[in-house]
């Protein structure tokens, strides 16, 4: 089952409007991307520690995430430093240690880190459909957000339906080696996938133009901006300005 | 083969967005409402593709086939991986946002590749459908990792060593994206060869 682990919550930033969350995120993590300045990135891991706080989330479910991220950087401490050219800062027994490598990974790791709390806090606190509508809203075109809005709703059917001709593999004792059987059969369960999925779309077409679908979700809630939608983005501006500011100073 | 937010430089995500947003804008307008449906389907089952992990030695690698997707939906997959790639940031955090559009350059831009190689191959049977399926899924691994490579270096010459690295690690995927590609694509040709001829349609 993919799950949405943070959707569901009663914090401000579950309940703020999802365009305003989308331009936030937006531009926090443009501007910490592309910052040059160690003091921005630092308030920018502040922020992003101060929106995960207010969103409540779970640090259950928020480790997987920040280990996989991390897990990437320590190969890049692992790498950089030694392989980083420039002048060196020391030397490790005999190895010596570039300057610029340990700088890089350094400033690396807190973006990483700033960004993917960011990320979090705004745009996984909101349904992916919530998200979609959002996107329509900011003027994405319609064909894309239907795409995403069409696969993020048959996600979780196609993954339970290679997990079933998955199951039905292993009751046929179907026992995965490095082998060239092995490949096979992943060939064959990954294709019937596909031919399912092929299925399944030509069904659910027929079923919309059944219903006189004309390429767009009709959208059945009126939700207009509240106070609090104008507080978030206040807030988020202002972070977005300090950003921006520390940047170009530096 | 996602590349994490914070690494690249300005110069490298503009550039890779403005590619991206090009390749989605041309694979939008190829995109008729008739295959809309299918395009999205196969771009879930590209998503749960790549949760799929499969054996190698010791280890285990999940399965990335961008190359079957291309073959399968021509200019389509490159909207149809930069939808997957975008659940795939919100779901589980993978890749990001700032990165998509160097993340679809990455995986999709191979996709458009083979499919302009080999796209006429697959749809022949025999050995050239063999031989096509092959050659589309190691090569696309292989273009992916060289661009890879590509936006590491061009973010600072200090990932020359981790690109080669990283470049690598990448020969065993080939092998495996090759076979795994070929068997489906020949699976799809004997059970469903509508699939392979939606281009044509």
């Amino acid at each position: 089952m993919i799950e949405e682990r943070f959707a569901l919550g009663s914090s401000l930033l579950h309940r703020t409007d999802p365009t305003v969350k989308i331009i936030g995120a937006t531009v926090l993590a443009v501007i910490i991307a592309i910052s040059q300045s160690m003091t921005a990135i630092l308030i920018g891991l502040g922020i992003g520690i101060a929106l995960a706080l207010l969103a409540r989330l779970s640090p259950r479910a928020l480790w997987p995430r920040l280990m996989a991220v991390n897990l990437f950087c320590l190969f890049l401490w692992a790498t950089l430093p030694l392989t980083g050219g420039g002048e060196t800062m020391g030397h490790i027994w005999t190895l010596p240690i570039s300057h610029k490598g340990v700088t890089l990974a350094l400033y690396i790791t807190i973006k990483t880190n700033a960004i993917l709390l960011i990320l979090t806090a705004l745009l996984a606190t909101s349904p992916v459909h919530h998200i979609g509508r959002g996107m329509q809203r900011l003027g994405i075109s319609t064909k894309l957000t239907l795409l995403l809005l069409t696969s993020y709703r048959y996600l979780n059917l196609i993954h339970q339906e290679f997990n079933r001709l998955r199951r039905a593999a292993d009751l046929r004792c179907f026992n995965p080696r490095t082998n060239i059987h092995t490949y096979r059969t992943y060939s064959y369960l990954v294709g019937m996938t596909f031919v399912r999925s092929w299925e399944r779309s030509r069904r659910v077409h027929n079923a919309m133009l059944m219903r006189g679908f004309n390429g767009t979700f009709p959208v059945l809630d009126s939700t207009t901006f509240q106070r609090r939608d104008i507080y978030i983005l206040t807030l988020l501006s202002c972070c977005a300005l300090v950003l921006a500011a520390v940047s170009l100073l530096h | 083969m996602h590349i994490s937010e914070g690494i690249l430089s300005l110069p490298v995500l503009a550039g890779g967005g403005v590619i991206a947003a090009t390749g989605v804008a041309v694979g939008l307008r190829k995109l008729d409402y008739e295959h809309i449906m299918t395009t999205a389907l196969l771009s879930s089952a590209f998503f749960v593709a790549s949760l799929v992990h499969v054996p190698i030695g010791p280890s285990a690698a999940h399965l990335i086939l961008n190359g079957l997707v291309g073959l399968i939906l021509g200019w389509a997959a490159v909207p149809a991986i930069a939808v997957a790639l975008f659940l795939q940031a919100l779901l589980f955090g993978f890749g990001g946002l700032t990165v998509l559009g160097v993340n679809t350059v990455i995986m999709a831009g191979p996709a458009v590749v083979v499919y302009l190689l080999f796209g006429s191959w697959i749809r022949e049977g025999g050995r050239k459908q063999l031989l096509g399926g092959f050659l589309a899924g190691s090569l696309s691994v292989a273009m992916s990792g060289i661009l890879v490579a590509i936006a590491l270096i061009g973010t600072d010459e200090a990932f020359m060593k981790t690109a080669q690295l990283i470049l690598l690690a990448h020969i065993p995927i080939m092998l495996i994206e090759g076979v795994v590609t070929m068997f489906t694509v020949s699976f799809l040709s004997r059970v469903q060869p509508e699939i392979l001829a939606i281009q044509k349609s």
